[in-house]
Protein backbone atom coordinates (compact mmCIF):
# COMPACT_ATOMS: atom_id res chain seq x y z
CA UNK A 1 0.00 0.00 0.00
CA UNK A 2 0.93 3.45 -0.98
CA UNK A 3 1.30 5.51 2.08
CA UNK A 4 0.21 8.52 0.06
CA UNK A 5 -3.26 6.76 -0.01
CA UNK A 6 -4.94 7.86 2.93
CA UNK A 7 -8.09 7.32 1.97
CA UNK A 8 -8.49 3.98 2.15
CA UNK A 9 -10.93 1.09 2.51
CA UNK A 10 -11.99 -0.85 5.49
CA UNK A 11 -10.27 -3.95 4.36
CA UNK A 12 -6.94 -2.38 3.64
CA UNK A 13 -7.02 -0.76 6.76
CA UNK A 14 -7.19 -3.91 8.59
CA UNK A 15 -4.56 -5.34 5.88
CA UNK A 16 -2.40 -2.39 7.05
CA UNK A 17 -2.70 -3.49 11.00
CA UNK A 18 -0.06 -6.04 10.23
CA UNK A 19 2.65 -3.67 9.72
CA UNK A 20 1.90 -1.08 12.02
CA UNK A 21 3.48 -2.61 14.78
CA UNK A 22 7.10 -4.59 15.73
CA UNK A 23 9.32 -3.18 13.84
CA UNK A 24 12.56 -0.92 13.83
CA UNK A 25 12.88 1.21 11.33
CA UNK A 26 17.07 1.22 10.01
CA UNK A 27 18.26 4.83 8.66
CA UNK A 28 21.55 5.60 7.06
CA UNK A 29 23.25 8.48 6.20
CA UNK A 30 25.14 8.34 2.86
CA UNK A 31 26.37 11.99 1.04
CA UNK A 32 24.26 13.54 3.29
CA UNK A 33 21.23 12.05 2.46
CA UNK A 34 19.49 9.46 5.38
CA UNK A 35 17.52 6.78 3.39
CA UNK A 36 15.30 4.17 5.01
CA UNK A 37 17.51 0.65 4.61
CA UNK A 38 13.98 -0.79 5.27
CA UNK A 39 12.43 -2.10 8.48
CA UNK A 40 13.75 -4.72 10.64
CA UNK A 41 12.47 -8.51 11.04
CA UNK A 42 12.36 -9.67 7.15
CA UNK A 43 15.48 -11.31 7.51
CA UNK A 44 17.66 -9.58 5.39
CA UNK A 45 17.47 -5.97 5.75
CA UNK A 46 19.80 -3.87 3.17
CA UNK A 47 23.27 -3.63 4.27
CA UNK A 48 24.86 -0.30 3.99
CA UNK A 49 28.24 0.64 3.10
CA UNK A 50 30.69 0.35 6.05
CA UNK A 51 31.01 4.14 6.03
CA UNK A 52 28.01 5.30 6.38
CA UNK A 53 26.27 6.06 9.00
CA UNK A 54 23.74 4.21 10.12
CA UNK A 55 21.02 4.16 13.11
CA UNK A 56 17.92 3.00 14.24
CA UNK A 57 14.46 4.38 14.87
CA UNK A 58 11.54 2.82 17.16
CA UNK A 59 8.79 4.83 18.57
CA UNK A 60 6.01 4.47 21.01
CA UNK A 61 6.59 1.98 23.55
CA UNK A 62 4.03 2.59 25.61
CA UNK A 63 5.48 0.29 28.42
CA UNK A 64 3.02 -0.02 31.24
CA UNK A 65 -0.03 -0.67 27.91
CA UNK A 66 -1.38 -3.70 29.35
CA UNK A 67 -4.86 -3.75 27.21
CA UNK A 68 -6.24 -5.96 25.00
CA UNK A 69 -4.48 -4.15 21.57
CA UNK A 70 -1.68 -5.24 23.04
CA UNK A 71 -1.46 -6.97 26.61
CA UNK A 72 2.43 -7.65 26.28
CA UNK A 73 4.06 -4.72 24.87
CA UNK A 74 7.43 -5.69 26.81
CA UNK A 75 7.54 -8.49 24.60
CA UNK A 76 7.30 -6.29 21.60
CA UNK A 77 9.77 -4.17 22.19
CA UNK A 78 12.17 -7.57 23.22
CA UNK A 79 11.18 -8.85 19.64
CA UNK A 80 12.54 -5.24 17.87
CA UNK A 81 15.47 -5.64 20.04
CA UNK A 82 16.65 -9.07 18.86
CA UNK A 83 15.94 -7.75 15.29
CA UNK A 84 18.10 -4.57 16.26
CA UNK A 85 20.72 -6.50 17.86
CA UNK A 86 21.27 -9.13 15.07
CA UNK A 87 21.46 -6.10 12.17
CA UNK A 88 24.67 -7.08 9.67
CA UNK A 89 26.18 -3.60 10.42
CA UNK A 90 25.52 -2.44 14.53
CA UNK A 91 23.56 1.05 14.56
CA UNK A 92 25.95 3.73 15.61
CA UNK A 93 22.83 4.59 17.99
CA UNK A 94 19.36 3.55 18.53
CA UNK A 95 16.50 6.87 18.64
CA UNK A 96 13.06 6.51 19.97
CA UNK A 97 10.90 9.17 19.28
CA UNK A 98 8.46 9.58 22.17
CA UNK A 99 5.73 7.89 24.49
CA UNK A 100 8.00 5.16 25.84
CA UNK A 101 5.68 4.84 28.75
CA UNK A 102 2.01 4.97 28.63
CA UNK A 103 1.32 6.59 32.05
CA UNK A 104 3.94 8.28 33.07
CA UNK A 105 4.86 6.46 36.43
CA UNK A 106 8.16 5.97 37.25
CA UNK A 107 8.00 2.44 37.52
CA UNK A 108 7.11 2.33 33.45
CA UNK A 109 10.23 4.58 33.00
CA UNK A 110 12.44 2.46 35.08
CA UNK A 111 11.13 -0.73 33.13
CA UNK A 112 11.58 0.73 30.02
CA UNK A 113 15.06 2.13 30.78
CA UNK A 114 16.10 -1.15 31.53
CA UNK A 115 15.01 -3.10 28.16
CA UNK A 116 16.43 -0.44 26.35
CA UNK A 117 19.59 -1.57 27.76
CA UNK A 118 19.42 -4.53 26.24
CA UNK A 119 19.96 -3.50 22.75
CA UNK A 120 23.85 -3.27 22.10
CA UNK A 121 24.10 0.12 21.08
CA UNK A 122 26.50 2.26 22.92
CA UNK A 123 23.71 4.98 23.41
CA UNK A 124 19.73 5.39 22.87
CA UNK A 125 18.26 8.78 22.35
CA UNK A 126 15.19 9.83 23.49
CA UNK A 127 12.53 12.49 23.31
CA UNK A 128 9.56 12.83 25.23
CA UNK A 129 5.67 12.02 24.27
CA UNK A 130 2.76 13.06 25.66
CA UNK A 131 1.76 10.00 27.64
CA UNK A 132 5.89 10.55 29.01
CA UNK A 133 4.18 13.91 30.38
CA UNK A 134 0.99 13.43 31.66
CA UNK A 135 1.47 14.77 35.17
CA UNK A 136 4.24 16.90 35.85
CA UNK A 137 5.88 17.86 31.94
CA UNK A 138 8.76 16.81 31.62
CA UNK A 139 10.14 16.51 35.65
CA UNK A 140 9.35 12.73 35.91
CA UNK A 141 10.48 11.38 32.34
CA UNK A 142 14.04 13.58 32.38
CA UNK A 143 14.38 11.77 35.86
CA UNK A 144 14.87 8.31 34.12
CA UNK A 145 15.81 10.12 30.05
CA UNK A 146 17.89 13.18 30.78
CA UNK A 147 19.92 13.57 27.38
CA UNK A 148 22.66 15.72 28.89
CA UNK A 149 21.93 16.32 32.41
CA UNK A 150 20.63 20.10 31.82
CA UNK A 151 17.19 19.14 32.76
CA UNK A 152 15.66 19.88 29.74
CA UNK A 153 13.95 17.58 27.38
CA UNK A 154 15.10 18.97 23.85
CA UNK A 155 18.77 18.79 22.72
CA UNK A 156 21.50 18.73 19.85
CA UNK A 157 24.01 16.55 18.80
CA UNK A 158 26.60 15.87 16.22
CA UNK A 159 27.55 12.41 14.53
CA UNK A 160 29.66 11.78 11.34
CA UNK A 161 28.60 15.40 10.41
CA UNK A 162 24.85 14.62 10.52
CA UNK A 163 23.37 17.47 13.17
CA UNK A 164 20.74 15.97 15.24
CA UNK A 165 18.27 17.73 17.15
CA UNK A 166 15.77 16.37 19.70
CA UNK A 167 13.18 18.09 20.59
CA UNK A 168 9.38 18.59 22.70
CA UNK A 169 6.52 18.78 20.73
CA UNK A 170 3.98 17.63 23.64
CA UNK A 171 3.88 20.46 25.71
CA UNK A 172 2.81 24.43 26.04
CA UNK A 173 -1.17 23.30 25.57
CA UNK A 174 -3.47 25.80 24.68
CA UNK A 175 -7.11 25.39 25.20
CA UNK A 176 -8.49 23.60 22.49
CA UNK A 177 -5.37 23.78 20.06
CA UNK A 178 -2.68 21.20 19.36
CA UNK A 179 0.40 20.85 21.67
CA UNK A 180 3.28 23.10 20.59
CA UNK A 181 7.24 23.73 20.75
CA UNK A 182 6.61 26.61 22.38
CA UNK A 183 8.55 29.90 21.89
CA UNK A 184 11.72 29.16 24.94
CA UNK A 185 12.33 26.01 22.38
CA UNK A 186 11.87 28.15 19.08
CA UNK A 187 14.47 30.69 20.55
CA UNK A 188 16.96 28.02 21.62
CA UNK A 189 16.32 25.97 18.20
CA UNK A 190 17.09 29.29 15.68
CA UNK A 191 20.25 29.62 18.46
CA UNK A 192 21.46 26.16 17.83
CA UNK A 193 20.93 26.53 14.35
CA UNK A 194 22.41 29.55 13.99
CA UNK A 195 26.31 27.84 14.77
CA UNK A 196 25.44 25.02 11.93
CA UNK A 197 26.16 25.32 8.08
CA UNK A 198 23.63 25.12 5.77
CA UNK A 199 25.36 22.19 3.52
CA UNK A 200 25.27 20.23 7.36
CA UNK A 201 22.30 17.69 7.05
CA UNK A 202 19.99 17.77 9.68
CA UNK A 203 17.42 15.39 11.31
CA UNK A 204 15.17 16.18 13.71
CA UNK A 205 13.44 13.88 16.41
CA UNK A 206 9.74 15.22 17.26
CA UNK A 207 6.75 12.54 18.70
CA UNK A 208 4.37 14.35 17.30
CA UNK A 209 4.30 15.16 13.40
CA UNK A 210 6.03 18.09 12.57
CA UNK A 211 3.15 18.61 9.78
CA UNK A 212 -0.27 18.78 10.27
CA UNK A 213 -1.89 15.43 9.63
CA UNK A 214 -5.41 15.77 10.98
CA UNK A 215 -6.32 18.01 13.49
CA UNK A 216 -9.53 16.99 15.34
CA UNK A 217 -7.28 14.51 16.57
CA UNK A 218 -4.23 16.51 17.55
CA UNK A 219 -2.33 15.05 15.18
CA UNK A 220 0.40 18.27 14.31
CA UNK A 221 2.16 20.48 16.41
CA UNK A 222 0.85 23.93 16.45
CA UNK A 223 3.79 26.43 15.59
CA UNK A 224 5.49 23.72 13.83
CA UNK A 225 5.78 26.55 10.75
CA UNK A 226 8.25 28.76 12.54
CA UNK A 227 10.24 25.25 13.35
CA UNK A 228 9.91 24.58 9.73
CA UNK A 229 10.87 28.34 9.05
CA UNK A 230 14.18 27.57 10.84
CA UNK A 231 14.73 24.51 8.91
CA UNK A 232 13.92 25.77 5.30
CA UNK A 233 17.71 26.94 4.99
CA UNK A 234 19.14 23.88 4.98
CA UNK A 235 20.12 21.62 2.42
CA UNK A 236 18.95 18.38 3.56
CA UNK A 237 16.48 18.14 6.46
CA UNK A 238 15.20 14.73 7.62
CA UNK A 239 12.02 14.79 10.85
CA UNK A 240 11.47 11.76 12.22
CA UNK A 241 8.02 11.59 14.19
CA UNK A 242 6.40 9.06 16.21
CA UNK A 243 2.83 9.52 17.93
CA UNK A 244 0.12 7.90 14.88
CA UNK A 245 1.70 4.80 14.99
CA UNK A 246 1.71 3.96 11.29
CA UNK A 247 3.88 5.40 8.21
CA UNK A 248 3.10 8.32 6.44
CA UNK A 249 5.77 10.60 4.45
CA UNK A 250 5.50 14.56 3.40
CA UNK A 251 8.21 16.04 1.65
CA UNK A 252 8.46 19.94 1.57
CA UNK A 253 11.09 21.55 -0.71
CA UNK A 254 14.37 20.02 1.33
CA UNK A 255 12.85 19.03 4.07
CA UNK A 256 11.21 15.22 4.44
CA UNK A 257 9.32 14.25 7.01
CA UNK A 258 8.11 10.41 8.37
CA UNK A 259 6.22 9.29 10.91
CA UNK A 260 7.19 6.01 12.57
CA UNK A 261 5.49 2.42 13.70
CA UNK A 262 4.32 2.18 17.02
CA UNK A 263 5.95 -1.07 18.79
CA UNK A 264 2.80 -1.41 21.53
CA UNK A 265 -0.83 -1.22 19.42
CA UNK A 266 -2.54 0.10 16.01
CA UNK A 267 -4.30 3.25 15.59
CA UNK A 268 -6.54 4.31 13.15
CA UNK A 269 -5.59 5.70 9.70
CA UNK A 270 -6.29 9.52 10.14
CA UNK A 271 -9.84 10.64 10.72
CA UNK A 272 -11.10 7.42 10.01
CA UNK A 273 -14.61 6.41 8.91
CA UNK A 274 -16.39 4.24 11.40
CA UNK A 275 -13.99 5.06 14.38
CA UNK A 276 -14.15 8.44 15.15
CA UNK A 277 -11.38 8.95 17.39
CA UNK A 278 -7.57 8.12 17.91
CA UNK A 279 -7.72 5.02 20.36
CA UNK A 280 -5.85 1.64 20.15
CA UNK A 281 -7.06 -0.95 17.88
CA UNK A 282 -7.55 -3.93 18.87
CA UNK A 283 -7.79 -6.87 16.19
CA UNK A 284 -9.96 -9.99 16.80
CA UNK A 285 -8.07 -12.61 19.42
CA UNK A 286 -5.42 -14.57 17.75
CA UNK A 287 -4.81 -12.83 15.28
CA UNK A 288 -2.59 -10.15 16.30
CA UNK A 289 0.53 -12.10 16.60
CA UNK A 290 0.06 -12.94 12.61
CA UNK A 291 -0.89 -9.56 11.79
CA UNK A 292 2.52 -8.03 13.04
CA UNK A 293 4.61 -7.79 9.96
CA UNK A 294 7.79 -5.93 8.81
CA UNK A 295 7.88 -3.57 6.54
CA UNK A 296 10.39 -2.62 3.87
CA UNK A 297 10.96 0.87 3.25
CA UNK A 298 13.04 2.90 0.87
CA UNK A 299 12.92 6.57 0.82
CA UNK A 300 14.82 9.16 -1.93
CA UNK A 301 14.89 12.41 -0.81
CA UNK A 302 13.08 14.46 -3.40
CA UNK A 303 10.94 11.61 -4.23
CA UNK A 304 7.29 12.13 -2.76
CA UNK A 305 6.29 8.60 -2.26
CA UNK A 306 7.92 5.97 -0.24
CA UNK A 307 8.99 2.60 -2.02
CA UNK A 308 6.76 -0.31 0.46
CA UNK A 309 6.81 -4.14 0.71
CA UNK A 310 5.05 -5.40 3.62
CA UNK A 311 5.63 -9.12 4.87
CA UNK A 312 3.74 -10.07 8.39
CA UNK A 313 5.64 -11.89 10.45
CA UNK A 314 3.56 -15.60 10.45
CA UNK A 315 4.81 -16.24 6.93
CA UNK B 1 -32.51 26.47 44.38
CA UNK B 2 -35.00 26.02 47.05
CA UNK B 3 -37.84 26.45 44.26
CA UNK B 4 -35.71 23.40 42.36
CA UNK B 5 -35.34 21.18 45.18
CA UNK B 6 -39.24 21.56 46.08
CA UNK B 7 -39.88 20.75 42.61
CA UNK B 8 -37.82 17.32 42.59
CA UNK B 9 -39.43 15.98 45.82
CA UNK B 10 -42.87 16.97 44.57
CA UNK B 11 -42.13 15.87 40.98
CA UNK B 12 -39.28 12.88 41.31
CA UNK B 13 -38.75 11.61 37.93
CA UNK B 14 -38.48 15.45 36.40
CA UNK B 15 -36.39 16.00 39.48
CA UNK B 16 -33.94 13.14 37.86
CA UNK B 17 -34.62 14.49 34.78
CA UNK B 18 -32.90 18.10 35.96
CA UNK B 19 -30.34 16.13 37.28
CA UNK B 20 -29.15 14.45 33.85
CA UNK B 21 -29.48 17.39 32.38
CA UNK B 22 -29.26 20.87 34.33
CA UNK B 23 -29.44 23.49 31.76
CA UNK B 24 -32.40 21.82 30.61
CA UNK B 25 -34.44 22.22 33.46
CA UNK B 26 -34.50 26.28 32.65
CA UNK B 27 -36.56 25.05 29.58
CA UNK B 28 -38.74 22.06 30.96
CA UNK B 29 -39.70 24.53 33.43
CA UNK B 30 -39.92 27.95 32.62
CA UNK B 31 -42.24 29.63 34.93
CA UNK B 32 -39.35 28.89 37.79
CA UNK B 33 -37.03 31.83 36.27
CA UNK B 34 -34.76 31.13 38.72
CA UNK B 35 -34.61 27.33 39.43
CA UNK B 36 -31.23 25.81 39.37
CA UNK B 37 -30.39 21.79 38.93
CA UNK B 38 -31.08 20.24 42.19
CA UNK B 39 -28.22 18.24 42.05
CA UNK B 40 -25.26 18.01 44.46
CA UNK B 41 -23.52 15.47 42.51
CA UNK B 42 -23.14 15.31 38.21
CA UNK B 43 -21.13 12.66 35.96
CA UNK B 44 -19.20 13.53 33.44
CA UNK B 45 -17.93 10.78 31.51
CA UNK B 46 -14.92 10.58 29.09
CA UNK B 47 -15.05 8.44 26.79
CA UNK B 48 -13.90 7.95 22.80
CA UNK B 49 -11.73 11.09 23.30
CA UNK B 50 -14.44 13.70 24.65
CA UNK B 51 -16.39 14.88 27.60
CA UNK B 52 -19.56 13.79 28.06
CA UNK B 53 -21.98 16.11 28.15
CA UNK B 54 -19.30 18.36 27.35
CA UNK B 55 -21.19 21.25 28.37
CA UNK B 56 -22.92 21.83 32.44
CA UNK B 57 -24.66 23.66 34.37
CA UNK B 58 -24.56 23.55 37.94
CA UNK B 59 -25.55 25.12 41.45
CA UNK B 60 -22.24 25.80 43.29
CA UNK B 61 -21.20 23.23 45.84
CA UNK B 62 -22.20 20.79 43.12
CA UNK B 63 -19.35 18.05 43.25
CA UNK B 64 -18.92 17.12 39.16
CA UNK B 65 -17.25 13.33 39.00
CA UNK B 66 -15.08 12.54 36.29
CA UNK B 67 -14.76 8.91 34.65
CA UNK B 68 -12.06 7.74 31.93
CA UNK B 69 -13.68 4.75 29.92
CA UNK B 70 -11.22 5.10 27.37
CA UNK B 71 -8.03 2.50 27.16
CA UNK B 72 -6.15 5.67 26.59
CA UNK B 73 -5.36 7.75 29.48
CA UNK B 74 -6.66 11.33 29.90
CA UNK B 75 -6.97 14.01 32.33
CA UNK B 76 -9.06 17.32 33.31
CA UNK B 77 -6.97 20.54 33.73
CA UNK B 78 -8.66 23.70 34.06
CA UNK B 79 -7.62 26.63 32.02
CA UNK B 80 -7.58 28.93 34.89
CA UNK B 81 -5.65 25.96 36.66
CA UNK B 82 -8.23 25.98 39.78
CA UNK B 83 -8.14 22.38 39.42
CA UNK B 84 -6.76 19.61 37.62
CA UNK B 85 -6.43 15.59 37.83
CA UNK B 86 -3.73 13.09 37.42
CA UNK B 87 -3.34 10.90 34.19
CA UNK B 88 -6.64 8.76 34.15
CA UNK B 89 -6.36 5.18 33.27
CA UNK B 90 -9.19 3.14 32.20
CA UNK B 91 -11.78 3.41 34.91
CA UNK B 92 -10.30 5.90 37.30
CA UNK B 93 -12.08 8.88 38.52
CA UNK B 94 -11.15 12.76 39.16
CA UNK B 95 -13.88 14.97 41.85
CA UNK B 96 -13.90 18.13 42.09
CA UNK B 97 -16.35 20.34 44.19
CA UNK B 98 -17.17 23.73 42.66
CA UNK B 99 -17.73 25.87 45.91
CA UNK B 100 -18.36 29.31 43.68
CA UNK B 101 -20.39 30.81 40.34
CA UNK B 102 -18.38 31.15 36.91
CA UNK B 103 -17.48 29.55 34.33
CA UNK B 104 -14.69 26.92 33.71
CA UNK B 105 -13.16 25.56 31.27
CA UNK B 106 -10.86 22.52 30.95
CA UNK B 107 -9.30 20.35 29.03
CA UNK B 108 -7.69 16.73 28.55
CA UNK B 109 -3.82 17.64 28.92
CA UNK B 110 -2.71 14.64 27.78
CA UNK B 111 -5.11 15.48 24.56
CA UNK B 112 -5.68 19.41 24.48
CA UNK B 113 -8.55 19.36 21.38
CA UNK B 114 -10.36 18.11 24.01
CA UNK B 115 -12.57 20.29 25.59
CA UNK B 116 -15.41 20.46 28.27
CA UNK B 117 -16.72 23.84 30.05
CA UNK B 118 -18.49 24.10 34.06
CA UNK B 119 -21.00 26.76 34.18
CA UNK B 120 -21.24 27.28 38.01
CA UNK B 121 -24.69 29.36 38.65
CA UNK B 122 -27.06 30.43 41.33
Amino acid sequence: MSTKETRITRRQALSCLATWTGAAVVWTVSGGVPRALGATGSGTPAAAASSDLTFVQISDTHIGFRKDANPDVVGSLRRAIADINGLPQTPAFVVHTGDVSHLSKPEEFGKAREVLQEIRVDRVHTIPGEHDTIDDGATGYLRYFDHDGKGRSWYSFDHAGVHFVGLNNVLNFKLGTMAALGDDQIGWLKADLANVSHSTPIVVLGHIPLWTIWEPWGWGTADSAQAMALLRPYGSVTVLNGHIHQVLQKVEGNVALHTAKSLAYPLPTPGQAGIGEPGPVTVPAGELGKLLGIRQVNVVRGRHDLALIDTPLDH
Amino acid sequence: MRYALAHAVTHPIRGVVAALVGAALFSASAIHATAAPAAKSMDVDITKFAFAPKEITIAPGTKVVWTNHDDTPHSVGASDKSFGSKGLDTDDRFEHVFASEGDFNYICTVHPFMTGVVHVRK
